[in-house]
């Protein structure tokens, strides 16, 4: 039986058309993926249903929920219709939640607000859903406050609230992608049970199509703004239609080359480093505590290799990042890049062998700063050679992009572009390591495997080595040759990426690799 | 909390130690001494011994500042060299005055920048906005003696409902407040302009927040994710310049009781600065650092009643 049918939805922003004739239809209880590249209309569409949609946006269409067009309700109606027939949880757990109130206080208010209950029977009933999307008291009452819990136990805390009043239907925008892959598991386990137990519908927007294989019912692609192929989950994977699906598809399982080196040259050796953090006192007079957020970890990169770094958040990767590149001093250990000691105090020069690409394509720019600029930047550890603007031209042309736009500024490019940039700024020294940290986490899957290639292609032209650091395994287990797991500041497990990966000895590692979603291999066998 | 409370105490009273230094070095240090001053240029040499002997300006500097300070623990300011009277009665005496003054004003300027800050952020780029706005904009640009001018010659001279100046004293709590209220308001509306402002744009920023969005997906509306989620998150930069207008109130209306005549602190110290009455000066000045302290101190409290991130900390 329908629930939900979207009837040639379309919404224009202005003249900018974000829908086009989206037609979708879900049943009572059924989970239906979503998926797509950023800025192909999944979340306009969420919101849309929920009537949320920006002030200056024009829509026409039918939004037809159990027999009733969402599409002629005053915002009134729509007021008492979310929240309690159809709920919404979004992407960022860490910015979701009301920082100034209790967690019990925003559970309670849904049910306050939408049956006049009184304060202490709805949050009465607040702990029991609290207690559902596993918060169980003692250790999680109702009196904690949003930052005294971590990403995952938020993303519960809005799941609570989202599922208070048993909603017919659930959208779920990108519930897991901020969180780590054990997390992510967890999330998405809960998610699935609670649409099975409650007999609730689900539309679970993302743009990792392996979530959707473990999930979904049925998957829905979206491409600008369009609905392109619809089929069954299984049907889908098996036999895709759409020519944009089978793209995305052999963009997510996408290897590039890797490249061997049996008989190269350490290059960096990282010796038994351990890094201390002092915390505060606990009393006035007592000594501080202090935090080893990395803890005896020893390792070397050889030239030309890629070395993996998996290990969830607050495991020590940054940290240890941080010291590698010589930005914080080590407390025991010794870290060495050819040879050279590396310190906070390390001479300049020596500095160039070595550079960072970080995961932010948007935050990590001076956006008033042309390109040239931005690129040349390395060159302060030198001093600019007299030849600096050739080596900024030949530098755009090794990441595929045009020597015309040093003269532009980073708005003015895309996510996947800007990426390429910061590759190219890490280039233009000629280091002869390259850390990634996360560097393309914040990309589109095809987008993604394109930056891929890029770096294998010119890792086999510079001799590169890269340090790979990633929470997300799938592509870690593409790109390297070696790989370590990092928890709570030690290195558990280390050996080659393929072998570790098929054959996990430790048990984190073990947990990590189960955790991971990823597309049934049988599925992609013609069935 | 109680470390938190104790270490603000120890740096409340160390900065009132520092500020009572630096006022005395300032006021006694800087050339020009009181005595020759009261009996002017052509005085006997020996009178002006006998004076200095009197105002105990013979003794040597660390002692008449320890001498001062002594004497402020047990609430005796010194005397006035031109009144003749005990420096903490004239204070007092003031301070009823100007404490209620500054007070209502505060009051006021809150009463009016709450709606209509809330009205600017949720109806924002509207008419209503804009006029709220351009209001705003004339609030801070008028200086607040014209604004006074303007009420006496409405309100005290054509119409008659409030006196146009003096203070009658405390014995008719309505004739004082009457006597407040004109000031108050002059006072106020500058202020009140400006925490509109700084309201409405500390709503319009939590208003974009993710939060504000899980709100309206819960089913509050717009006003009501406004007033419930948005107004206490954008409570912390209008406590900041609550703190700063406060002190500010306190201290900076002088022109103020000047247009109305009233017997304030400003006016006290302006005369006191006048009459190179030192140890008025010394003392008043020290009362509005520890108004200005204490009210930092308050505004800390108050960030953590408000933000319990905050609390953490404290």
């Amino acid at each position: 039986m329908t629930l939900l049918r979207l009837d040639h939805l379309t919404v224009q922003i202005g003249k900018t058309p974000i829908l086009r004739d989206v037609s979708l239809t879900l049943a009572r209880g059924e989970i239906l993926g979503l998926v797509g590249e950023s800025g192909s209309g999944k979340s306009m569409t969420a919101l849309a249903i929920m009537g949320l949609l920006p002030d200056r946006a024009r829509i026409s269409g039918d939004i037809i929920l159990g027999g009733l067009n969402l599409r002629h309700r005053s915002e009134r109606e729509m007021c008492q219709l979310r929240g309690s027939d159809i709920s919404m949880i979004f992407q960022e757990p860490m910015s979701a939640l009301n920082p100034m109130m209790t967690i019990g206080d925003q559970v309670a208010e849904t049910l306050m607000l939408h049956r006049r209950m009184l304060r202490s029977e709805a949050r009465s009933i607040a702990r029991e859903k609290l207690d559902r999307v596993g918060l169980r008291a003692p250790r999680f009452p109702l009196s904690l406050y949003p930052h005294e819990l971590s990403g995952g136990q938020r993303q519960r805390v809005a799941i609570a609230m989202a599922i208070a009043l048993h909603p017919k239907l659930l959208i779920a925008d990108e519930p897991t992608t901020a969180l780590d892959v054990t997390t992510q598991a967890e999330v998405l386990d809960l998610l699935r049970d609670l649409a099975r137990e409650e007999g609730m519908a689900l539309i679970l927007i993302t743009h990792d199509l392996a979530v959707v294989a473990g999930m979904a019912d049925r998957v829905a692609v979206m491409q600008a703004g369009q609905i392109v192929e619809t089929a069954p989950t299984r049907t889908l994977f098996q036999r895709p239609d759409a020519p944009y699906t089978q793209a995305l598809l052999a963009a997510a399982t996408h290897h590039p080359p890797l490249a061997a080196r049996p008989d190269a040259k350490p290059l960096l050796q990282v010796e038994n480093v351990t890094r201390l953090y002092r915390l505060p006192r606990p009393s006035a007079f007592a000594p501080h505590p202090e935090l080893r957020a990395v803890d005896d970890v020893s390792f070397t990169i050889h030239a030309g290799e890629s070395l993996g770094l998996v290990g969830e958040s607050g495991c020590g990767k940054s940290t240890l990042t941080r010291a590698i590149l010589g930005l914080d001093a080590v407390q025991g250990g010794t870290i060495r890049l050819t040879g050279h000691p590396i310190s906070p105090t390390m001479p300049r020069p020596q500095r160039t062998d070595m550079q960072i690409v970080f995961q932010d394509p948007y935050g990590s720019f001076n956006p008033r700063q042309r390109v040239e600029r931005l690129i040349c930047e390395p060159f302060h550890l030198t001093g600019r050679p007299s030849d600096w603007r050739d080596r900024v031209a030949e530098a755009l042309r090794e990441v595929g992009l045009s020597p015309d736009d040093k003269s532009r500024f980073i708005h003015e490019f895309s996510g996947g572009q800007r990426q390429r940039i910061a590759i190219a700024r890490a280039l233009i020294i000629r280091p002869k390591l390259i850390v990634l940290d996360e560097a393309v986490s914040a990309l589109d899957v095809q987008v993604r495997a394109q930056v891929l290639d890029l770096l294998s292609y010119l890792q086999a032209t510079h001799d590169l080595a890269y340090l790979f650091i990633s929470h997300d395994l799938s592509v870690v287990r593409a790109v390297t040759s070696r790989c370590l797991v990092m928890k709570a500041g030690k290195i558990v497990e280390e050996g080659p990426t393929e072998a570790l990966f098929t054959t996990p000895q430790n048990a984190y590692t073990q947990t990590l690799i189960a955790a991971t979603p990823r597309i049934p291999q049988h599925w992609k066998e013609p069935a | 909390m109680r470390r938190y409370l104790f270490r603000r105490l120890i740096i409340l009273l160390a900065s009132l130690w520092v500020a009572s230094g630096v006022i005395f070095l300032l006021v006694e240090g800087v050339p020009g001494d009181p005595a020759s001053f009261m009996l002017g240029v052509n005085a006997a040499p020996d009178t002006l011994v006998a004076l200095r002997a009197q105002m105990g300006l013979d003794q040597p500097f660390v002692w008449r500042y320890l001498h001062w300070l002594g004497g402020m623990f047990s609430g005796d300011f010194g005397t006035s060299f031109t009144y003749k009277v005990p420096v903490a009665g004239l204070i007092a005496a003031r301070l009823a005055v100007s404490l209620p003054l500054a007070g209502i004003a505060l009051c006021l300027s809150v009463a009016l920048a709450l709606p209509m800050g809330l009205i600017a952020a949720a109806r924002r780029g509207r008419i209503s906005d804009g006029a709220v706005m351009a209001g705003t904009q004339l609030g801070i640009a008028v200086p607040n003696f014209w604004f006074a001018m303007l009420l006496v010659l409405l309100l005290a001279v054509r119409w008659q409902f409030f006196p146009a100046g003096g203070f009658p004293g405390w014995s008719d709590p309505l004739a004082a407040l009457r006597a407040l209220t004109l000031p108050a308001i002059a006072l106020a509306l500058p202020q009140a302009a400006i925490l509109t402002r700084v309201l409405r744009s500390a709503l319009i920023e939590t208003l974009g927040q993710d939060y504000i969005r899980t709100a309206r997906a819960k089913g509050l509306s717009r006003a009501r994710a406004l007033t419930r989620h948005a107004l206490r998150n954008a409570l912390i930069p209008v406590l900041t310049i609550l703190g700063l207008q406060f002190s500010f109130l306190l201290a900076g209306a002088i022109i103020i009781e000047n247009v109305f005549y009233l017997p304030g602190l400003g006016r006290l110290i302006f005369q006191a600065i006048t009459q190179r009455d030192l140890i008025v000066v010394e003392s008043v000045v020290m009362v509005l650092v520890f108004a200005v302290i204490m009210v930092n101190f308050l505004t800390d409290l108050a960030y953590a009643a408000v933000d319990p991130r905050l609390r953490r900390r404290i």
